[in-house]
């Protein structure tokens, strides 16, 4: 991959935000991929975990944002109980979801929800989707 | 002895069966079971954002409701509720300036900082009942069955919650041990089953799935137990899907952890409500003799 760095690729404010919104500084991350070897839906992302650290580490926030990995992550914590480095992931992956959901936007549309689905599925089950990907 | 309990939602509808039978576990156990009042949904989730209080503050009314009643301990079922309680009680214990800022919010409420324990029932047998005392209550044993415990993520994950370390199933493996059963450790034992991905496009979460229950059936196990209503959901109930679309070769029935240890201890078939699993469950069970009216 070639980047480009320029004054908008890199946005120090955004960065600022990831770090307040997680509590976790991605600037420890050494690049060893553990979490990705963990995540159990790495097939379905099209940025790996450990891709997501380091886009966030350069502050690539534009091409962050146009990511769907932190939308296809289940909140499973197996990458933040391996990290070496201690960082909690899961808490960097939700720092990302809600700075789209805080701007007012869903990931899914609970309209569109086939009636059948939502009669047969548990309680918890849409109320955790609806809290992460919906605003 | 008696205890005090926080069913969560999902128990009082679609996983009726996880409560019915460990209710119906523990009267025989000879434990006293006392529902708090006025409990309300857990969250389902915690939130992982640093400054998100607001939906903290759920999960913190329970464990109020448990301290005005006077109990140091809050028993929970369901994985997510376990999880969701016992992160939320952790803020409110170590944290003082959240724990500041969700008591002042809360001013229709006592203040509260962290004193009720939350208690997952597979630590409480442990603790407080014993598998030894198990045992000698089995008047069914589950001898023959092959079950694979499986504890999904929120029992075990982050390690301040985990009822024990990542990796180890120790209590559930004793527990299944203590009714008579083989444990069948398996591969995919601490792999998600791809939770509330289910709302997000089916894909994910049933290569997850099917990745789980694959490997439990190459292992020899003849069944699954779980301990929250979404593990089962995703593994259980999606299972005539994951066969149909060719994921998985062969059906592996699934169990609430409760349901078993009812069965070894005499309870009738009927407090489990297994017609609210899969039917290939209860038929398992019958094949192997482990129903007392049958
Ligand atoms: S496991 Fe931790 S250190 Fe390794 S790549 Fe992932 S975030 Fe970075
Ligand atoms: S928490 Fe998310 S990113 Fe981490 S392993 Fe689980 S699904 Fe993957």
């Amino acid at each position: 991959m070639t980047l480009t760095i320029t004054d908008q690729t890199i946005t120090l404010k955004s960065f600022e935000k990831l770090k307040e919104l997680s509590g976790e500084n991605v600037k420890l991350c050494m690049q060893c991929a553990t979490c990705s070897g963990m995540c159990p839906m790495t097939a379905e992302m099209d940025h790996s975990p450990r891709k997501v650290m380091h886009l966030a580490q350069f502050g690539l926030f534009d091409k962050l944002s146009a990511s769907n990995t932190f939308w296809k992550c289940a909140s499973c914590h197996a990458c933040t109980v391996k990290c070496p480095r201690g960082i909690d992931i899961a808490k960097v992956m939700e720092a990302l979801r809600q700075q789209v959901l805080r701007k007012s936007k869903n990931y899914i549309e609970p309209s569109a929800l086939p009636a059948e689905r939502i009669v047969e599925l548990p309680q918890i089950a849409l109320v955790a989707g609806f809290r992460k990907l919906t605003s | 002895m008696k205890i005090s309990y926080y069913p969560g939602c999902t128990l009082k509808t679609k996983a009726g069966n996880l409560e019915t039978a460990a209710l119906a576990s523990l009267l025989a156990l000879g434990i006293e079971v006392e529902e708090i009042d006025r409990w309300n949904c857990c969250g389902a989730v915690f939130s992982l954002t640093a400054d998100d209080l607001i939906h903290q503050v759920g999960p913190v009314r329970n464990l109020i409701r448990a301290k005005e009643q006077g109990a140091n301990k809050l028993v929970t079922l369901c994985s997510m509720c376990y999880n969701t309680l016992a992160r939320a009680n952790l803020i409110m214990k170590n944290d003082p300036v959240k724990r500041d800022t969700i008591n002042r919010f809360m001013d229709d409420e006592i203040d509260y900082a962290g004193e009720v324990e939350v208690v997952h029932l597979l630590t409480f047998l442990d603790q407080e009942v014993g598998w030894e005392r198990i045992r000698e209550m089995v008047k069914v044993p589950l001898e023959g069955l092959r079950i694979a415990p499986y504890y999904g993520c929120t029992l075990q994950r982050p390690a301040d919650v985990g009822i024990e370390p990542f990796g180890s199933f120790s209590l559930m493996t004793r527990l299944f041990e203590s009714l008579g059963a083989t444990v069948m450790p398996f591969a995919a034992a601490d792999k998600c089953c791809g939770s509330y991905q289910i709302l997000n496009g089916e894909d994910g979460a049933q290569s997850t799935a099917a990745t789980i229950l694959k490997s439990a059936a190459e292992a020899g196990a003849e069944a699954l137990a779980t301990s929250c209503p979404l593990c089962e959901y995703n593994l259980g109930k999606q299972q005539g899907k994951l066969l149909e679309n060719g994921l998985i070769g062969t059906t592996v029935p699934t169990y609430y952890f409760t349901q078993l240890l009812a069965i070894a201890l005499g309870v009738a078939p009927e407090s489990c409500r297994f017609d609210l699993n899969d039917g290939a469950a209860l038929d398992l069970l019958k094949n192997k003799n482990c129903l007392v009216a049958a």
